[in-house]
């Protein structure tokens, strides 16, 4: 029993770090989802330059760790005279990183739009880019709710990973508290059941939403 | 050209240009890349008048839906001219060559011509209603309450007035075109292409259908239809035009091409409808 007590005793020691956590995975997915939408349109838009960066870009990030570009973002910008503190290097790492997966949830979610409704809004007068962003993009983020909440979801636990750029989030003040008090087996549970208690209710949101979006039409 | 044609099809070429797929294997072996070159339209002449219903015929892969798109400058073009309202589309001529114009300009123009098509392209997030209001609103920037009103007339018009707040899953195929229909009348264009408006439709359907393009013909609309419903043509068109490999081969009045075909292609054409008794095989 004295497990049990000792673990929950951690909680309140840990619950002020949820706030940061929040206030990461909230900032990079704004960050995320307005960068992504535009690497998406500037990997289908007409102009090859566009589309070469928006590859280079894309593939970049996907092909290193997230933990490295976190590490760089924080560790080597400064040498260039970069300085960016703590909580806002990793709204920029992770918001960086996942605008390169959610590009490409936007662009195969742009395509999945029949380009008969495209032909249509261009008959009725529409240019090309309003019929894109009238039509097509609402469209499209229907169908990407579900993909866009299941990276939300991943992003929370992501920002354990912003621990190592010094954010004072759940996993570093679980680590500080260890450091002080050695109740390791106490500290960590406790930190990896406060993940859960975030990410379990969040899945369960999309899954209502992707409900609720897939009702209409 | 007549002052008076809405449409003015000019002596228009247009090839179809796909590359063909090519397997690792061919360009390991450093094999040319083939170019497929299909020739779909060599130079076609049409003019179109006011209140005229001009019913194009022809088999698959003679040219008609590409011609008609054309019109809308859905598809790009070679050479020749096409003119609507006087005004040539999609192209500006400099030099006497056709240079392309701007989008925005093309999006002006084509608010004159509606188009129907073969698979309805409705907004599939928008209600009967919310598909003939977005163009309302967002090209002829009618207030909210405005566009609901004409909307719903022109639903009406169509007999869809209680299913104003229908998505499209919850339509059928017939009630879905004649939604487009409402969509594209709304706009109030000088002239109605219809690109087989009835193909995509399971036959108790179809004629729900043609009985709205009807009324909307006898009303006095312009209008170009590509279609194989023979009987139709024949009761609506004032004039049917025949095409075949890229080129109009006959045309004139329905009872002349009916009961008189000149063209072996339209005899073809009507004996496999079996709507001409005299006509032959040969």
């Amino acid at each position: 029993m004295d497990f049990i007590t000792d673990t929950l005793a951690v909680f309140p020691s840990l619950i002020g770090a949820v706030p940061i956590v929040l206030q990461l995975a909230a900032g990079a997915m704004i960050l995320a989802l307005v960068l992504g939408l535009l690497v998406a349109l500037a990997r289908i838009s007409q102009f090859k330059v566009l589309r070469a960066i928006a590859v280079f870009f894309v593939e970049v990030i996907r092909g290193t760790p997230l933990l490295v570009q976190l590490v760089y973002i924080f560790f080597v910008l400064p040498s260039i005279g970069i300085a960016i503190d703590p909580i806002p290097a990793g709204i920029l790492g992770l918001g960086l990183n996942y605008a390169a997966y959610l590009s490409e949830v936007f662009r195969s979610a742009i395509l999945s739009v029949e380009s008969g409704q495209t032909e249509a809004a261009l008959s009725l007068g529409y240019t090309p880019t309003k019929a894109l962003w009238k039509v097509v993009i609402p469209q499209s983020f229907v169908v990407s709710l579900g993909p866009i909440g299941n990276y939300f979801i991943a992003m929370v636990k992501d920002t354990a990973l912003t621990s190592v750029i010094a954010v004072t989030e759940i996993l570093k003040t679980a680590n500080i508290l260890n450091s002080q008090t050695f109740q390791t087996t106490e500290i960590y549970t406790a930190a990896a059941i406060l993940y859960l208690m975030l990410s379990l209710p969040l899945s369960r949101i999309v899954v209502l939403l992707e409900r609720k979006a897939r009702s209409r039409g | 050209m007549a002052d008076n044609t809405i449409i003015t099809v000019k002596d228009v070429h247009k090839t179809f240009v796909s590359e063909a797929k090519q397997s690792l294997w061919d360009r390991f072996r450093g094999k040319t890349h083939e170019v497929k070159r299909v020739e779909v339209l060599k130079g076609v002449n049409l003019e179109v008048a006011p209140s005229e219903t001009v019913v194009i015929l022809g088999s698959s892969g003679s040219g008609k839906s590409t011609l008609l798109r054309c019109i809308n400058k859905l598809e790009t073009i070679d050479a020749g001219r096409i003119y609507v309202h006087g005004h040539m589309i999609g192209y500006r001529e400099q030099n006497g060559e056709l240079v392309a114009e701007r989008a925005s300009v093309t999006a002006k123009k084509r608010t004159d011509v509606g188009m129907v098509f073969q698979h309805f392209n409705l907004f599939l997030n928008k209600t009967a209603l919310g598909n003939v209001m977005a163009p309302l609103r967002d090209i002829k920037n009618f207030s909210a309450a405005d566009a609901r009103i004409k909307a719903v007339h022109h639903l009406e018009m169509v007999g869809l007035g209680d299913k104003l707040d229908n998505y499209p899953s919850k339509l059928s195929g017939g009630q879905k075109q004649r939604v487009a229909i409402a969509r594209a009348l709304a706009m109030e264009p000088a002239v109605m292409l219809f690109d087989e408006p009835t193909s995509a439709l399971d036959p108790e359907l179809v004629g729900e259908v043609l009985a709205v393009i009807k009324r909307i013909a006898q009303e006095g609309t312009t209008m170009v239809i590509v279609t194989h419903e023979m009987q139709f043509a024949r009761e609506i068109a004032t004039r049917i035009v025949v095409m075949d490999q890229g080129l109009i081969v006959e045309e004139g009045p329905p009872e002349l091409i009916f009961t008189n075909p000149q063209h072996d292609k339209t005899r073809a054409l009507l004996s496999r409808s079996g709507t001409s008794p005299q006509a032959s095989e040969s």
